[in-house]
């Protein structure tokens, strides 16, 4: 256990570097900055208009739908990371399980491009 | 205290203050910003306990795609926010009465941990030694094979969703002009367009 | 594997036509080819149904004892299965009509009914839970199906965020399970939980399946969800929601108990024959307050729900058989019932207002006494068939020595009578100038709505046999 947990020390150093160093960046911005604010220099600009609404609009279902799918293959790219690691020594039943299941998918994938889900107009 | 035991501990902080800003953050955007953090040091923890492949699942799919798809779920709604935390601050009353049984019942469990008798020799009867295999390996020997219909109900579930997503959100609009690129590519030359030779004067 | 396999066949013979089918279906005309899919599917059911029935009186277990094929798991498909099939096809005209006929329609039923299938053979927690998410993630989104309207997309997201807390709550129940006793499979939990004697930490865990599991078949106080989800979704997809889900969470939840958790019947006798009381009780005299016939039905389900809970918390092989044949029975009252709340319109707009039914038997006087006989056996007026659903399982309460809740029963029974008798009093003593549903002409439904009240007159001779089918099924699980 103590082995696995070394070989993530990197990682962690360059986690603790990392968070360090933002850190620091941020604090030293706030802290050697000079800052003169005046109500017109903070106010929101928009090419030469003040702001006509919220900057956070809603959004296409469609982006849904393309995050959605996304979702969808990832996790079926996650089973295939197993199934890649013990390639060699499984046995042939795990070996035609996975091409069921990729089948399945397919026929999704297939259904999904025939009905158009992947056009985006 | 070894390393890992601090680590762990360091962990568990940001775990737990992440979780509580996803909560109380006003903006809606940074409750998923929270989350996301909250995501990736529960992948530190579970690599501090040896369970390498889930913490990657966790960066690849919660982070990855999970997060990514409530961004866009936050940004899609338009709900006020603010209106929904105001209503929400009736309901802290009951809500923590509910917590605290929760946690006190979770207290009782934890004072009178006695596992059956021979819960770990039937623990053992299914998966290879910890020691002698590496878990991701030890998770690819299992599902394919022995949980075969369970990996297959997984890919109909998956399959389910792709249906649902498409028969729920997918509009097609009709009044708009679409590329039909085999159309495009059996384009002629030699039909598309044709020479007119007109005489001056009297056009065609 | 192939042995095991073979063992699962109906389930994949089902899950490859779902999966032709979508794929026929996309590469041809898409939507039009939806009414020959459904006329398809039904038949595929009714072909599994009989394969199922006729597949002999044996027990096999498959992968290990993750999948059981035992009778009762015969028993709940071949109900699933045909109630399925019913609504199917009786929904194919409403469908059509109102322009709600998709492909997937078809489709994704078929593959919730693969999830019901596995859900009622299941000897895995693990196995539990796959088939609970199939068949739960197809209905969420048949429930929204018809998605420009708000109270059917209300209805989906609303049923989709409880049922995943419920989900969320089985699981939690699944893990602590998993914890204290080292195993997933039933038959590694039945041999630590035996004689009464379980952990502490193992009766969290049976708590929470239990409440998971009470949330799947809406028995009260997990039932908030049903009437908004009934009132909201497509009538349709209401029709399906009260039957063969319901039979697969209740067959699901007897198989947890008996097969996970049989050596330690007086834990889980108490929390069953509580939710039972509540069920029952608030069933009866919330719906009374009702004017949507979808919502009525949904709370008639509640109180329904809560008497087969009255069967299972005895705890017996005479329980469970109560029990099924009071889901069968149940089963068969709600497909006539939908039958004819699909027809129920006014000038070609679906209305669900209980005012609809005024003096329907001055209008329609066969539909009207077929109405009078369903509602008075889903009220359990003897002789109906009704009366013997609740009659058993009330009995089975009663020599399990829970006498307690068999007089409750009798007296939720007696104040849910009231809300069915006030719609037949509306049927025939109504007000003659309200105006009523259209004279509909729909031969399927009304050959549905006939035959099914036919069989609640004719069955009370011998329950065509479904008796010793339900009695040999609950042999197979309590034993």
């Amino acid at each position: 256990m103590d082995t696995l947990l070394q070989d993530y020390l990197p990682i962690l150093v360059f986690l603790g570097l990392a968070i360090g160093l933002g850190l620091v960046l941020i604090l030293a911005a706030a802290v050697v900055a000079v800052r003169n604010p005046d109500p017109e220099k903070v106010s929101a600009y928009e090419c030469g208009f003040n702001a006509f609404d919220d900057a956070r609009m809603k959004f296409d279902v469609r982006f849904y739908l393309v995050s959605i799918l996304f979702i969808i293959f990832d996790l079926e790219v996650a089973f295939l990371f197993p199934w890649a690691v013990v390639f060699g020594d499984m046995s042939m039943a795990a070996f035609w399980s996975m091409m069921v299941f990729l089948a399945i998918l397919t026929i999704g994938f297939a259904y999904e491009w025939k009905k158009g889900a992947l056009e985006w107009e | 205290m070894s390393a890992a035991d601090i680590t762990f501990y360091c962990f568990a902080v940001v775990v737990v203050t992440a979780g509580l800003f996803v909560v109380v953050s006003r903006n809606p955007v940074h409750s998923v910003l929270w989350l996301i953090l909250a995501f990736f040091t529960s992948a530190g923890m579970f690599v501090l306990l040896g369970a390498e492949f889930v913490a990657m699942l966790l960066v690849i799919v919660y982070v990855g795609a999970v997060a990514v798809l409530f961004l866009f779920v936050v940004m899609m709604l338009d709900v006020d926010f603010a209106e929904l935390k105001a209503e929400m601050a009736q309901y802290v009353p009951v809500a923590s009465v509910i917590g605290l049984v929760l946690l006190m019942q979770l207290g009782m469990v934890f004072g009178t941990w006695t596992f059956a008798d021979d819960a770990m020799a039937m623990r053992g009867a299914v998966a290879p030694p910890p020691g002698e295999v590496h878990n991701t390996a030890a998770l690819g020997l299992l599902v394919y094979d022995k949980y075969f219909p369970l990996f297959q109900i997984a890919g109909l579930i998956l399959l389910v969703a792709m249906v649902g997503a498409i028969v729920l959100t997918l509009r097609h609009r009709t009044d708009i002009k679409r590329q039909d690129i085999l159309a495009q590519i059996y384009r002629d030359p030699a039909k598309a367009m044709e020479l007119k030779d007109v005489k001056p004067g009297q056009g065609l | 594997m192939g042995a095991d396999l073979t063992i699962l066949l109906p389930e994949i013979f089902l899950s490859l036509c779902a999966m032709a089918a979508l794929i026929f279906a996309v590469y041809t005309t898409k939507d039009e080819v939806a009414p020959l899919l459904v006329w398809g599917t039904a038949a595929v059911f009714v072909a599994l149904a009989l394969w199922v029935a006729l597949s002999g009186n044996v027990t096999r277990t498959a992968f290990g004892g993750m999948f059981v094929d035992d009778a009762f798991a015969r028993f709940a498909k071949v109900t699933i299965l045909l109630s399925a099939a019913a609504i199917l096809v009786m929904s194919k005209d409403y469908m059509v009509k109102r322009d709600l006929l998709r492909f997937e329609y078809p489709v994704l039923i078929a593959l919730a009914v693969v999830g019901m299938m596995i859900m009622v053979s299941a000897g895995d927690l693990m196995m539990l839970y796959m088939g609970l998410e199939l068949q739960s993630l197809a209905l969420y989104v048949v429930a929204s199906l018809r998605r420009d309207s708000v109270k059917s997309t209300e209805a989906g997201l609303k049923y989709f965020v409880l049922g995943a807390l419920s989900s969320g709550l089985l699981l939690y129940g699944a893990s602590l399970t998993y914890g204290f006793a080292g195993t997933t499979s039933f038959a590694g939990i039945i041999s630590v939980a035996t004689d009464g004697n379980i952990s502490v930490g193992l009766l969290f865990g049976l708590v929470f399946l239990t409440a998971g599991l009470a949330f799947k078949v809406s028995a009260a106080p997990f039932h908030m969800w049903t009437p908004d989800v009934y009132e909201g979704s497509p009538t349709p997809v209401t029709a399906f929601f009260a039957t063969a889900p319901k039979v697969a969470a209740m067959a699901l939840f007897a198989r947890v108990v008996h097969d996970a958790f049989g050596g330690v019947v007086g834990d889980w006798q108490q929390i069953l024959a509580f939710l039972a009381v509540i069920s029952m009780f608030l069933g009866a005299i919330a719906a009374i307050g009702q004017r949507d016939i979808k919502r009525l039905m949904a709370y008639s389900s509640i109180a329904h729900m809560g008497f087969a809970l009255v069967g299972l918390s005895a705890g017996t092989a005479q329980g469970v058989e109560a029990m099924l044949i009071y889901m069968a029975i149940y089963v068969t009252m709600n497909v006539g019932t939908f039958a004819f709340i699909l027809t129920m319109e006014q000038d070609g707009r679906h209305i669900t207002d209980i005012g609809g039914l005024n003096m329907l038997s001055a209008r329609e006087p066969a539909k009207a006494l077929a109405m009078l006989v369903l509602f008075f056996s889903l009220a359990g007026v003897p002789p109906l068939l009704g009366f013997f659903g609740k009659y058993g399982v009330l009995l089975a309460a009663v020599d399990a020595g829970l006498g307690w809740l068999a007089v409750a029963g009798a007296i939720a029974s007696v104040i849910g009578a009231f809300y069915y008798l006030r719609i037949v009093f509306f049927m025939y003593f109504g007000d003659p100038e309200a105006r009523g549903t259209d004279v509909a002409v729909a031969p399927v439904q009304g050959a549905f709505l006939i035959a099914s009240a036919a069989v609640m007159v004719l069955g009370i001779i011998n329950l065509f046999g479904v008796e010793a089918l339900a009695a040999s099924a609950a042999i197979a699980l309590v034993n």
